[in-house]
């Protein structure tokens, strides 16, 4: 670019157009995925704006009128209705949860696999394990019912079994609350382990011979060697859960929640589809969706720096 | 000496095995469990004697499945969802990922912005909403279709491994007069068949497994993919019509018919993955190690 403007008038035609004429075919395939990019990605951030205004059905969205208290109506609204600040918490506490329970679980699991000597049996092992990660969170949702039923599922008929007293799994929100988080990782600890087994498969095979040598057993090779190794990987996907820690996704909550558990199972997105798309509460929950949104860039953001702060590396 | 370790660390292999064959039971019981309720008589069910095997053997929840054309008609309207979007995805993905390898091509860090802000700036629920409006697309099927045929994560792992194919094969290419789209049909999609395969299996089980966009986009119940009839049975939501309008006797639906209904939703994607699973470990890894 810079020299191109160095050079005469006729000179920077003739390189523009040998440019387009050597390039037009990359800009033709590159034509329909950008302008996917706009219209369905870019043309909805016009629509955040209704978040400050009074929405109607016959305006433009740029003639709306301004909401009251300088626009703030929605959110101050969103933060005196309970049941947003139910969903909130709900979000909060259920992705906490998930960090503290879900997150080690894929890491414990790619180190044991790493430790399988036979290759045939660790790939059978893997395809049963990743299979769930490929089951709708309705059909998931179809297990549960059948294997926790409270009097004829496999799980109760055990229990009742060995003597305990029914279970209700599905019913009872603080069972209820604990069958969602198991849920999430019986469905994701297999498939989530393969980025750590990626990374394991990355460390240099010397240093395990290196270890053998001056007589390090099999834990303490996974503790100084396999585990450091990888510790960015782990950093990273840390810093992606944190800034996700207000997130949430809507196909997991919303086939698992019932009518009974609801003051523990409505998160933010359930809220947002409630609220919204059937209650027709556009300001609102645009507003409570741009919040969702901003907490967590911020959350990202916040996670990124502490992590370079402490000399990890970060994810830029 | 020798003897001993080598024992030793032969004990230590034996452990890890047995757990990874607990860890693969917990995965596939439930499975198991769904599978022997579903072929079992309602007798069984109710008189708590199904665990893991089958009793009465009993087809009848199946053949209630298959011959109710509402399940069959949504099975193959989901099918050539499946199909159609996971064709147009991969034909997005691809075109999208092979000029950004170009380092000369101008304009190349803009588009990989514009590309990178979608990953951590989503406009939301209710605006997306509005725009499906806007466009006239609600109730259409190509709803489920067009919103959510490029994904950028799936794009960047093509990208990532585009760029592990060497540049000498494009650039010898080119010295031949080789045109760019014919160095992508003839070079790149041959030599990038694993992570097509994997790409093609993320797109096809997010179709098939999708619901929330029907749920929220599409109000016509024949438009409904397999996944959303499956939500609503579940559930049992317009049970009572459901029952006069296809002649069930009772609103809701045995538990054995439940299962069956599971099962069948299942299957398709059962079938497939072990077949494609060998590509998309690899291709997996790709994009897990290149980021």
């Amino acid at each position: 670019m810079k020299a191109a403007k160095n050079l005469p008038d006729s000179e920077r035609k003739t390189g523009f157009s040998s440019y387009m004429k050597r390039y037009w075919q990359l800009y033709l395939l590159l034509f329909l995925p950008v302008t996917y990019l706009i219209v369905f990605k870019y043309i909805p951030m016009i629509y955040v704006q209704i978040a400050f205004k009074k929405y109607s059905i016959v305006q433009s969205v740029w003639k709306m009128p301004l909401a009251k208290n300088h626009g703030m109506q929605y959110f101050i609204q969103a933060f005196s209705n309970p049941d947003f600040i139910r969903a909130l918490r709900n979000t909060v506490v259920l992705n906490l949860l998930d960090l503290v329970c879900g997150f080690p679980i894929p890491i414990i699991f790619a180190l044991i696999l790493n430790e399988l000597v036979f290759s045939r049996f660790k790939k059978v092992v893997q395809t049963i394990t990743y299979m769930p990660h490929f089951l709708s969170w309705v059909i998931i949702y179809g297990i549960a019912l059948q294997l926790f039923a409270p009097s004829t599922g496999l799980v109760n008929m055990v229990i009742t079994k060995l003597g305990g007293q029914t279970v209700p799994f599905l019913n009872d929100t603080a069972h209820w609350v604990w069958t969602y988080i198991f849920l999430g990782i019986w469905q994701s600890f297999g498939w989530n382990s393969i980025v750590y087994l990626a990374a394991i498969s990355g460390i240099n095979s010397e240093l395990y011979e290196a270890a053998s040598v001056d007589g390090a057993g099999r834990f303490q090779k996974m503790w100084h060697i396999t585990l450091p190794g990888i510790r960015p990987t782990i950093v990273i996907l840390l810093i992606m859960a944190i800034g996700n820690i207000v997130g949430s996704g809507f196909d997991r909550p919303f086939a698992l929640q019932n009518n009974l558990v609801m003051s523990w199972a409505e998160v933010i997105s359930t809220y947002v589809y409630r609220y919204g798309i059937k209650g027709l509460q556009f300001s609102l929950t645009t507003a409570v969706g741009l919040f969702q949104s901003v907490v967590g860039v911020i959350f990202l953001l916040a996670a990124n720096t502490l992590s370079r702060k402490l000399g990890e590396r970060g994810l830029w | 000496m020798n003897n001993i370790k080598s024992t030793k660390a032969k004990i230590g292999d034996w452990i890890f095995v047995i757990l990874c064959v607990f860890i693969s039971l917990l995965c596939v019981l439930p499975m198991i469990n769904l599978l022997a309720r579903s072929l079992s008589g309602t007798d069984y069910l109710i008189r708590h004697e199904i665990y893991l095997i089958p009793k009465g053997l009993n087809f009848g929840a199946y053949s209630t499945v298959l011959s109710d054309p509402k399940y069959i008609r949504a099975f193959f309207y989901t099918v050539a969802l499946t199909a159609v979007s996971t064709v147009v995805s991969l034909f997005m993905t691809t075109v999208c990922a092979y000029p950004l390898i170009f380092a000369e091509l101008k304009g190349r860090n803009f588009i990989n912005v514009m590309i990178t802000i979608t990953m951590f700036f989503n406009a939301g629920t209710i605006p997306n909403y509005l725009l499906i409006q806007k466009l006239g697309m609600l109730d259409k099927p190509i709803v489920l279709i067009l919103p959510y045929c490029l994904s950028v994560y799936n794009m960047i792992i093509m990208r990532s491994f585009f760029y592990s194919i060497p540049d000498s094969l494009r650039e010898s290419a080119e010295i031949d007069g080789a045109s760019f789209f014919r160095i992508l049909a003839s070079i790149y999609v041959p030599l990038s068949k694993p992570v097509m395969a994997t790409l093609a299996l993320f797109y096809a089980v997010g179709r098939w497994n999708g619901y929330s966009d029907a749920l929220m986009y599409v109000k016509k119940p024949e438009y409904y993919p397999l996944q959303l009839l499956l939500y609503n049975i579940l559930n049992n939501i317009n049970s009572v019509e459901v029952a006069t309008q296809e002649g069930f006797s009772a609103p809701g639906l045995s538990e054995s018919l439940k299962a069956a209904i599971v099962m069948f939703s299942t299957i398709p994607i059962l079938c497939i993955y072990p077949f494609l699973q060998k590509y998309f470990i690899h291709g997996v890894m790709v994009g897990a190690v290149k980021e």
